[in-house]
């Protein structure tokens, strides 16, 4: 038994037989950030991939893995997407650092 | 290079939760030929690759070849009814011992000759001068590279085959191919994976781009082409667990408006035992043409061959998908 089941992503739209007018206005804007735009498909998928490696979800990597391919990515500059959201998000674990050295240096003499 | 894979000779074809008629069906489409302006010829299943995707199960294990009686025959329906294209491909066309007299009768006949070359070939004995041969001959040389990676391409082609084919490239350029007007050099993209090809403008930028840049090699167009789940190609599905959800990827991306362009509708296919089919999977599937029209080349004539139905299977899937698929690349926007 695990919570994560790969068939469950074809199951997405079953969110919306509750509430469907809310999930009628998130998929419109779910799929208008997909199109060509001032960034082509292919940027906004490795964006996409990025961003769902640092939220962790697997939908999500599943479905940007195969977008970012199917818009002429490869394994190099997709790794390179990820290793800079990671980056990021390791950065924006360590600044909080500071936040500690303040903290120390107030009850530190 | 080695053949470490299993010749599959029968399998069971890949399935779709819809038949590719009934698809059809949906959108008041009937698929039948309009012309015969292609004929694709099949010289055999004889290859000095043997590549994770071929869906011809071509390796340098295969004896099945064409025979001098049969490309006779060819020769003889070329030079008949005038057609205007004879597309060769195989296995490595290159080595069936009647390739050259088809390519140089033909082009005697007046016919545009394509053939599908896998580069590495050239490196075979006997078949140095081939660049050469090809421009003497003016053929229009269609090679596989599935990727500018040295990666990729030996993943899908074999161990080696990025170093080789990047010489063979060098070499068709080195005698005007690619370059010089009427001497054209075609590039073929295969996802090398399970999945769908990525539009073919942006990845033939991109080609031309690194291709020049890192290789200093030229080419005129890129063919974006699916891969079609048959043989080896299937095998891959079923042993990574990708069929149902590759097969699903098809259905989901069929685009109605590709189907007005398919291959199958101008062209006739023969097998290197002069069966016709209406395309080269239909031909390893061994689905022939369909049984009022004419079998074999010995029989052949267009006029019985146009508006024939054209006969279908779940691979067909694999020419409906996104921007479509055929031998000359996407066939929609």
């Amino acid at each position: 038994m695990h919570y994560y089941n790969e068939e469950d992503l074809a199951r997405f739209g079953e969110i919306g037989k509750a509430r469907p007018d809310l999930f009628e206005k998130f998929m419109a804007w779910y799929q208008a950030c997909q199109e060509d735009g001032a960034l082509s498909k292919r940027e906004k998928a490795l964006i996409g991939l990025a961003v769902s490696v640092v939220v962790q979800c697997p939908y999500c990597i599943d479905a940007y893995t195969q977008s970012s391919l199917e818009n002429g990515s490869n394994i190099e500059q997709m790794t390179e997407a990820m290793h800079l959201a990671s980056a990021i998000r390791g950065g924006a674990a360590l600044i909080h650092g500071i936040q500690s050295h303040n903290a120390h240096d107030k009850i530190s003499m | 290079m080695r053949n470490e894979l299993p010749i599959i000779e029968r399998e069971s074809p890949a399935r779709a939760a819809v038949s590719f008629d009934e698809k059809l069906a949906r959108y008041n489409l009937d698929l039948r030929a309009v012309t015969v302006d292609t004929l694709q010829i099949n010289v055999g299943k004889l290859c000095n690759q043997a590549c994770k995707h071929c869906h011809v199960d071509a390796s340098p294990k295969r004896t099945e070849i064409m025979s001098s009686e049969t490309a006779e025959q060819i020769l003889a329906a070329i030079r008949r009814f005038k057609i205007p294209t004879l597309d060769i491909t195989g296995g490595a066309p290159e080595l069936n011992a009647s390739f050259r007299r088809l390519v140089s009768e033909s082009r005697a006949a007046g016919t545009r000759v394509i053939v599908r070359h896998n580069l590495t070939v050239m490196f075979e004995n006997g078949q140095e001068d081939l660049p050469e041969f090809f421009r003497g001959n003016q053929v229009e040389v269609v090679s596989s590279l599935p990727y500018f990676l040295q990666q990729q391409t030996d993943a899908q082609r074999g161990q080696g085959v990025f170093d080789k084919s990047i010489e063979a490239l060098r070499r068709l350029n080195a005698v005007g191919y690619g370059i010089e007007d009427g001497l054209v050099l075609n590039l073929v993209y295969n996802p090398t994976g399970a999945f769908l090809p990525a539009a073919q403008a942006a990845l033939e930028t991109d080609f031309k781009r690194e291709m020049k840049t890192r290789y200093d090699i030229f080419f005129n167009n890129l063919f974006t082409i699916t891969n079609m789940p048959i043989k080896r190609f299937l095998g891959y599905l079923r042993r990574s667990g990708n069929e149902e959800r590759y097969m699903q990827k098809l259905l989901d991306a069929f685009n109605p408006s590709t189907v007005e362009n398919l291959m199958c509708r101008n062209l006739i296919s023969v097998d290197w035992t002069g069966r016709l089919f209406d395309c080269d999977f239909n031909q390893m599937l061994d689905l022939s043409v369909e049984g009022n029209a004419p079998q074999t080349i010995a029989e052949f004539n267009p006029e019985k061959l146009n508006y024939r139905r054209i006969v279908t299977g779940a691979h067909c899937f694999g020419c409906t998908a996104g921007s479509g698929s055929s031998c000359g690349g996407a066939v929609a926007e």
